[in-house]
């Protein structure tokens, strides 16, 4: 059935979109949720040193390459945004199909970091810091593909022209994923 | 941009108008429903459902405390693996699938738009999807039950290496199977809350300042955002232990250089938060129904806003108090004594508030005015019994025992149960546009109140005698042998066959008015807020024309004015 | 009040006894002062006496001290709980007197061990005596405890000690009590710890030194922690018997 749109959706008390008001609550409960893990990775790994001994297999080449390729990315997000505040959804979604190469590329290098590590015999069982070490990149990898499935929607009604507004809102959401990254590349790769 | 796009979609609904609502097939209106109403009746009635079970899982427990190794009718001889896990599931069920879902999300759902005055939660499909989780979680839990093994049964603060391992807990299916029920109502009201804060912010009527929004949605509010604020480290431990369960991670395993204390903290760093998360919300349903009954102006609106916000912040910084003899730090104790003592004075503040509502007015003790009542009476007895449990000092003796459990059922029951009645009483003429039987009503008040005073008055006093909590016999400690403590467990528990009796009584109310009670008109208890401006039951967008806010939800007995009320639509002349 | 429930049998059960009185008499105080007000109110304001309601917004100055007033003299009372509670605790968590003797508690599913010092007062030596689900003390002397977990946690809780302790695996956890009263006495475990958790738990005996020593002899000395060669020759030994 075609959803009408309820007129709640339309109003704005305090003159933020409701889409773009709804996103940051999302940003918000995501970053308690990324903190809550991180806090407890920064936890244990000040209560053992042996940690550093495990950290230094981590292969911070192919975080500083996945680390480059995000922020190039975002960038295209905020082209993205930008061409779709002019209205030229078509531009906007070519961009949206960048950022998406982007995040792709990111997972390439991550599946290849994966490899490498799990054929050196460092699983997630190994021992609690890769076990950190998977899960925090893990979830966040997870983000990254909503993220770029998400895009792909976005993008697919930027061609026509439709919800253009929602092309700022992933962008916003591709900073929140990239800014993750920020934190994840210093404290599990070059913190050794 | 975004902007105008928005203002677009709205004017365009605007021009449609209101009434050329198509027909939606029983299937599109109660099943996938995206109206805000049916959503919080799907999640009353599963709510209510899940109660249910919860209740005869307390029935299964408290029969085999009074009558240890007897037959229990129903559910035969209980094992100590059932009984673990009938005792880990109720706290389960209770807190997340009973007083969560009927709390927030069914009052909030029924309540938020058309208090504020709108047509439907902004996001009415992200609603959906929320109580469609919710379903698929509670489904989980219950399967959970019958997997081979059983359900899980580590207590439902679920500490590891108990729970992180079937070798210890032997429950290789019902562990991970709670943990995925428990961590996708995460999801559920993450979603739901998300929702709900942003229609509270966008969506008002025109007009509706800060301080004229009603109570119970302000409330319903600060607990979403509580609920956002902690559950996400929870959500990341969730992971983890659900990781160390299936994939052999060692989180929270010593041996592999784990921690099992880490989850105590990700746990009760949401824990604690969480009792506010359901309080919250029962205070503002007897916020709505002391002033309607009282015909009197709610005391000091912004001292219970403001301290129902300080009391959120504070909720953040006493999580330890439940880990007093856990093995943290002793000197951490001391500080967290401090904060827990603290957090007594913004609740005591406000139950003040609630009291002083109540001088000067002209009460009339309806039923749903008895359930708000006896919410203030009861939930004294448990914020004070507390006190012993928050100081460090005292509460190396109480911790665990069935003192404690007395303490937070004094909480938890006048949160989950009173004022949810209470709300539904109140609220039940707007939903279904009938009455409840008033003489019925008030019989189930009494039969309801009483028990539950005769359950948990005999617990403090075995508790401070010395019962410890979750032991499926006392038959090993002499100590706990006495003739006293064994007659108080059996008082408690004929109490509790008393309090369920009388349940039966609530629900044959519910369903005859519900099809065959008195109607009831628009605002049939002349109150003020703007759901009672919408026709009863609101159709399918509430309001025939939207309203818009001209005052304060609670302006009653205004001197100078003909009516005692003064709806909050009613442009001032 | 407390002692009325339960005996108090260590030497700072009494402290702890003092604290709960302390809240419930000032709790209690505020308690019935609220259920009184709160009652009093709904009979003296009922419709039949009260028709009309008065309008009170409760903003004013003059208003609000109803609430201040309560609100400081709680927070008062808040103070005087946290003094005496947090001597309580430090007391019995913080502080470590000189002790006389030492034992080690391991929790396991489902039972207490104890590892008693044995007649030369040392953990870690050939004399300690293991004994499970049974913990002998002397009456008057002061006790360091080494508190384990084999497996899952479990909480080391002697209710006529007025003491509790959670074990925690991968941790040893140090404390002391001081018995003052002979007698046997419950030591459940109060921390879920399983299937059998409800039936976990042992008996403290509080001995005079002399019924001390008679058990200490029974155990046979020694015969704990021999090495495997001798325990084969008190089997031969008792087999021969």
């Amino acid at each position: 059935m075609a959803t009408a749109i309820p007129i709640a959706t339309g109003r704005s008390a305090t003159g933020i979109p409701t889409g773009k008001l709804a996103l940051w609550w999302v940003i918000g409960s995501e970053i308690v949720i990324f903190g809550g893990l991180l806090a407890s990775y920064l936890m244990m790994r000040l209560m053992y040193d042996s940690w550093s001994d495990a950290a230094s297999h981590t292969n911070t080449v192919a975080g500083a390459i996945n680390t480059f390729i995000l922020l190039t990315s975002s960038l295209f997000a905020v082209l993205a945004h930008n061409a779709a505040e002019r209205g030229k959804g078509p531009l906007a979604a070519g961009y949206l199909v960048l950022t998406i190469g982007g995040g792709l590329s990111f997972l390439v290098v991550k599946a290849i970091e994966w490899t490498g590590e799990i054929s050196h015999g460092f699983t997630i069982t190994t021992n609690t810091f890769w076990s950190f070490y998977y899960t925090a990149c893990g979830l966040h990898g997870l983000h990254v593909i909503g993220g770029m499935t998400c895009m792909g929607i976005i993008a697919y009604d930027a061609v026509r022209g439709k919800n253009l507004q929602r092309v700022e809102y992933i962008g916003l959401y591709w900073h929140f994923v990239d800014i993750v990254w920020i934190f994840l590349f210093p404290l599990i790769y070059i913190a050794k | 941009m975004a902007t105008q796009g928005h203002a677009a979609a709205a004017n365009g609904h605007d021009a449609h108008g209101h009434g050329d609502h198509h027909e939606l097939s029983f299937l599109q209106k109660y099943i996938f429903p995206l109206d805000h109403k049916i959503i919080g009746m799907q999640y009353l009635f599963t709510g209510i459902f899940m109660g249910v079970i919860g209740a005869l899982m307390s029935y299964a427990f408290r029969m085999q405390m009074a009558f240890p190794g007897k037959a229990v009718p129903l559910f035969g001889l209980i094992t100590p693996e059932f009984y673990n896990s009938m005792v880990t599931n109720h706290g389960s069920i209770m807190i997340f699938w009973f007083a969560m879902p009927v709390l927030i999300a069914a009052f909030g759902n029924f309540l938020i738009p058309l208090m504020i005055g709108c047509d439907d939660m902004v996001f009415p499909r992200v609603n959906r999807l929320s109580y469609q989780i919710f379903l698929l979680s509670a489904v989980i839990l219950i399967a959970s039950m019958f997997v081979p093994g059983g359900g899980f049964g580590g207590a439902w603060t679920s500490y590891p290496p108990l729970s992180a391992s079937a070798v210890y807990n032997q429950t290789p299916y019902g562990a991970p199977m709670w943990l995925l029920a428990v961590a996708l109502e995460f999801v559920a009201f993450l979603l739901g809350g998300i929702n709900f804060i942003t229609t509270l912010m966008n969506a008002r009527a025109p007009g509706m300042k800060m301080y004229d929004i009603p109570i119970v949605v302000w409330m319903i509010i600060i607990a979403s955002i509580l609920f956002m604020a902690s559950v996400g480290p929870l959500i990341a431990g969730a992971v983890m232990l659900l990781f160390d369960q299936t994939i052999g991670t060692g989180f929270f395993d010593p041996v592999r250089g784990g921690d099992p204390v880490l989850w105590q903290h990700l746990f009760w760093f949401f824990g604690h938060p969480e009792v506010y998360v359901v309080l919250l919300p029962a205070l503002g349903i007897v916020a709505e129904i002391l002033p309607v009954f009282a015909r009197k102006k709610l005391f000091a609106y912004k001292t219970i806003l403001w301290t129902a916000i300080a009391t959120g912040v504070l909720s953040f910084v006493v999580w330890a108090h439940h880990q007093f003899v856990a093995g943290i730090d002793p000197r951490m104790a001391n500080i967290f004594t401090v904060t827990t003592l603290l957090i007594s004075v913004p609740i005591t503040e406000m139950l003040f508030v609630y009291i002083g509502t109540l001088y000067g007015g002209s009460i009339l003790l309806t039923t749903p005015m008895l359930f708000a009542i006896a919410f203030i009476a009861e939930f004294l007895i448990g914020g004070v019994t507390g006190i012993f449990l928050g100081a460090s000092g005292s509460d190396i003796y109480f911790h665990d025992t069935y003192f404690v459990l007395a303490h937070f059922h004094y909480t938890f029951v006048p949160i989950a149960v009173i004022a949810v009645f209470a709300g539904i009483y109140y609220w039940f003429p707007k939903m279904f546009g009938r009455f409840m039987n008033d003489f019925w009503g008030k019989v189930h008040f009494w039969g309801t109140a009483i028990p539950f005073n005769g359950i948990f008055l005999p617990l403090f006093y075995t508790g401070a005698a010395g019962d410890h909590r979750r032991s499926f016999d006392l038959l090993n400690f002499p100590e706990l042998n006495q003739p006293n403590l064994i007659f108080a467990r059996q008082f408690a528990t004929i109490s509790l066959l008393v309090m369920l009796a009388f349940q039966v009584i609530f629900f044959i109310n519910f369903f005859y008015c519900m099809f065959r009670g008195r109607k009831a008109g628009a605002n049939p208890w002349n109150a003020n807020t703007l759901e009672w401006v919408a026709p009863s039951p609101p159709p399918h967008g509430n309001f025939a024309e939207l309203p818009n806010c001209h005052r304060g939800p609670y302006e009653y007995s205004v001197p100078g004015r003909d009516s005692d009320y003064w709806p909050q639509n009613e442009p001032a002349t | 009040m407390m002692e009325s429930l339960i005996a108090a049998a260590s030497s700072y059960a009494g402290q702890i006894d003092q604290v709960t009185h302390v809240v419930a008499i000032l709790g209690g105080f505020w308690l019935l002062l609220a259920e009184a007000a709160l009652f009093y109110f709904v009979f003296r304001y009922r419709r039949s006496r009260s028709p009309k309601a008065q309008y009170i917004t409760g903003e004013t100055k003059q208003q609000m001290k109803w609430i201040h007033w309560p609100h400081n003299l709680v927070l008062l009372c808040d103070i005087v709980i946290l003094v005496f509670a947090v001597r309580a605790w430090y007391h019995v968590k913080q502080e470590m007197p000189p002790t006389d003797d030492e034992v080690r508690v391991v929790g396991h599913q489902w039972a207490w061990e104890f590892v008693h010092s044995g007649p030369d007062g040392k953990l870690g030596t050939d004399d300690d005596v293991s004994v499970v689900d049974e913990l002998h003390l002397i009456v008057n002397k002061t006790y360091k405890f080494k508190l384990e977990a084999a497996d899952v946690l479990h909480s080391f809780s002697i209710p006529v000690f007025r003491f509790k302790q959670d074990a925690v695996p991968g941790r040893q956890i140090s404390g002391w009590f001081k018995p003052t009263k002979t007698g046997q006495y419950d030591v459940p475990c109060s921390q879920m710890c399983g299937i059998g958790h409800g039936i976990m738990g042992g008996q403290v005996y509080v001995h005079t030194p002399e019924e001390y020593r008679q058990w200490l002899d029974s155990k046979a000395p020694k015969s704990a922690a021999l090495p495997v060669e001798g325990l084969d020759r008190i089997a031969m030994n008792q087999g021969g018997m």
